[in-house]
């Protein structure tokens, strides 16, 4: 069932928690909405969800009007943060909970609920936990049995509220593999509620990036990690170095540091944010070319295959931080408080109202890019 | 063994605690209670079952255990219903009647037999419209539950507005999303929560009930074998200096509120242990 939202509007007494929302989901979609807290993800999946009541706009779910349908009539399946199991049923009872209830006519008989149960426990994998009380069962299971428990109803459309949020990392990761396998074997519509880029870029079809109550951009993860619509969002999505510059002259300038670019005449004596992913930044023992500024590095430490390294760089004033392979780190026999020079091999520009600057061109001279083993920056 | 017996907590000690516990417990309440039955003891098994099962005596434990007994139903169904109010709705004066609830706890209970007694007798502001329809409350075992109502009604509401504070709210909406109406969510998801407080307070009303007097004794008339209940039989005995046959009653008294007691424990733990085991 295709989900559409038009010019959604709520606010809780002066707090705007949604404004003007618009929204087309398709048939089938995994859908994440992804922000920081207090951005009105969740405020917008509990209106969808009929939770909550906007103050304006619509919710149209199968192209039919939701607003004078309450949440029961909506036939939506929800799973919620802390789960909300009923602690005082068995892992059956809760399963079977949404069929029980249900009207003498419309109910199935006890062995037709009984096998829809037992299917559906197999289809999260906890069979034979059926006489188990919720607080019997672990995080990730107790997650699936609240994913079991709406999907008895047979939904049409599935909404997540941080469904991984209260689980620890190794869960999370198999659980994230295995919510995107169940999309692909139910297709429900689904959306999931989530402040953990990572895990919208892995599991979502198409990613809703939302901030103060407004949709900031939406897309695929590639979308928005390689077009973001803003500094927002570019900043949201993984660690980024946010350093002040100004244009003069064709160049950005970053406190000593002169980045050559093509940015248009029009944006000339502009001030710009720029943005220097951790693995865009340069570093090499010896200050091979002018566009090298000094730095000293104040902290350095393993982060998976990586490593990761805080910089402090004359004339800028926040730490820099980043990343390189283990190779080259032993290659350049790089360790603390060692004096270095760094340089920006990339950077993502963006003018005072937000917006991408030149954003096909963003700043990449192809002088400066380095060969990507050897991460020096060799400079012509 | 001892592990398990002991385990670490910032505490004082096990043994030091339990030690005081049962000191305490033995002080002020094993001691007199002792006393009950060894007072009853100086009579001879003959004579202590004719004082145990004299007519009015017998009278008497149906009227005092019946009436308390309907008296906690009563605060039950009420003070779940007053909690609710309290906990789920915000209204303009919600602090007064929160602490009305606890007010008869506060006052004696004499001075709530006699105000209960004025407002429902015959010229009473209330017995007043009741006698139109012929219905009599005061000296009457009507009024003896009206009275062990009132003195019952903080137990229960005390003790689940707790509980239902801490409901999540969630719950709720995730039957509703199921599917259910507000009344199934009502009786199949809220209520078997609130069992093991509601049990309590009935327990709590109930005993309560059991042993009061004060209130009791300007509403009912205290008509032998229609509204005299058990303690005031107790009170007579004593007054006749018939020490040994009021202790008597009082052990019979004790004996049943134990058991009783025992029972709604015994029903309280069996439905509190589903959930509070360890996840």
């Amino acid at each position: 069932m295709g989900i559409i939202v038009k010019s959604l509007s709520k606010t809780y007494g002066s707090f705007v928690a949604l404004h003007d929302i618009n929204l087309d989901i398709a048939e089938g979609e995994l859908i994440a909405l992804l922000g920081p807290s207090g951005s009105g993800k969740t405020t917008l999946l509990r209106i969808i969800g009929g939770m909550e009541v906007s103050d304006s706009g619509s919710v149209l779910l199968d192209n039919e009007n939701q607003a004078n349908k309450n949440m029961r009539d909506r036939h939506i399946g929800f799973v919620f943060q802390n789960y909300a199991l009923f602690r005082h049923m068995t892992v059956f009872e809760n399963v079977a909970f949404g069929l029980q209830v249900r009207s003498h006519k419309l109910r199935p008989s006890k062995k037709e609920i009984r096998s829809r149960v037992i299917e559906l426990l197999k289809l999260v994998q906890l069979e034979g936990l059926e006489k188990r009380y919720p607080s019997q069962l672990s995080g990730g299971q107790r997650q699936r049995v609240a994913l079991a428990r709406a999907l008895a109803i047979k939904p049409k459309v599935l909404l997540l509220d941080e469904p991984f949020g209260a689980l620890d990392a190794k869960v999370r990761q198999e659980l994230r593999r295995w919510l995107r396998k169940l999309h692909h074997e139910l297709n429900i519509t689904t959306i999931f509620v989530t402040h953990d880029q990572e895990e919208a870029l892995e599991v979502a079809d198409r990613i809703v990036v939302m901030n103060r109550g407004k949709i900031e951009q939406a897309g695929t993860a590639e979308d928005i990690y390689h077009k973001p619509a803003g500094a927002f969002v570019y900043r949201f999505l993984g660690q980024v170095n946010h350093i002040q510059g100004y244009i003069r002259d064709g160049s950005v300038h970053v406190g000593p540091l002169t980045l050559k670019t093509a940015v248009p005449e029009s944006v000339n004596g502009q001030n710009v944010d720029v943005f220097v992913r951790p693995h865009a930044v340069g570093i090499a023992s010896e200050c091979s070319t002018p566009d090298m500024i000094a730095a000293r590095v104040s902290h350095m430490y393993q982060a998976g295959s990586r490593i990761k390294v805080e910089l402090e760089a004359e004339g800028i004033q926040k730490t820099i931080e980043a990343e390189v392979t283990e190779e080259y780190q032993r290659q350049i026999g790089l360790s603390r408080n060692q004096h270095v020079y760094i340089t920006f091999r990339k950077a993502k520009l963006f003018g005072p109202d937000g917006k991408p600057i030149d954003y096909e061109a963003s700043y990449e001279s192809s002088s400066l890019q380095a060969k990507e083993e050897a991460r020096i920056p060799q400079i012509s | 063994m001892k592990t398990i017996w002991k385990q670490f907590s910032v505490l004082p000690s096990f043994s030091l605690t339990l030690g005081f516990t049962i000191f305490y417990l033995s002080l002020f309440v094993l001691l007199p209670l002792s006393a009950v039955f060894l007072k009853t003891a100086t009579m001879d098994w003959g004579a202590l079952w004719v004082t145990v099962t004299d007519p009015r005596v017998l009278a008497s434990y149906k009227l005092s255990f019946g009436a308390s007994c309907v008296a906690a139903l009563i605060n039950m169904v009420f003070g779940l219903l007053i909690a609710w109010v309290l906990v789920r709705y915000s209204f303009p004066g919600k602090r007064i009647i929160d602490g009305l609830v606890d007010l008869p706890f506060a006052l004696p209970t004499a001075v709530a037999g006699i105000a209960l007694t004025a407002i429902y007798s015959e010229n009473g502001i209330i017995g007043h419209y009741l006698q139109l329809f012929g219905i009599k409350v005061a000296f009457t075992p009507f009024g003896i539950i009206v009275a062990l109502t009132f003195i019952g009604l903080p137990f229960v509401v005390r003790t689940v507005q707790p509980i239902l504070e801490d409901l999540d709210a969630h719950v709720e909406e995730a039957a509703a999303s199921l599917g259910a109406t507000g009344w199934q969510t009502f009786r199949r998801v809220i209520l078997p929560e609130l069992y093991p407080a509601l049990l309590t307070g009935f327990a709590l009303a109930f005993a309560r009930a059991l042993g009061e007097y004060g209130s009791v004794v300007f509403i009912s008339g205290n008509m032998p074998m229609y509204t005299e209940i058990t303690p005031l039989l107790i009170m007579s005995k004593l007054e006749q200096f018939d020490y040994a046959g009021a202790t008597a009653l009082a052990a019979v008294m004790l004996l049943a509120s134990f058991v009783l007691l025992l029972f709604i424990n015994l029903i309280q733990w069996r439905t509190g242990r589903r959930y509070a085991a360890k996840g």
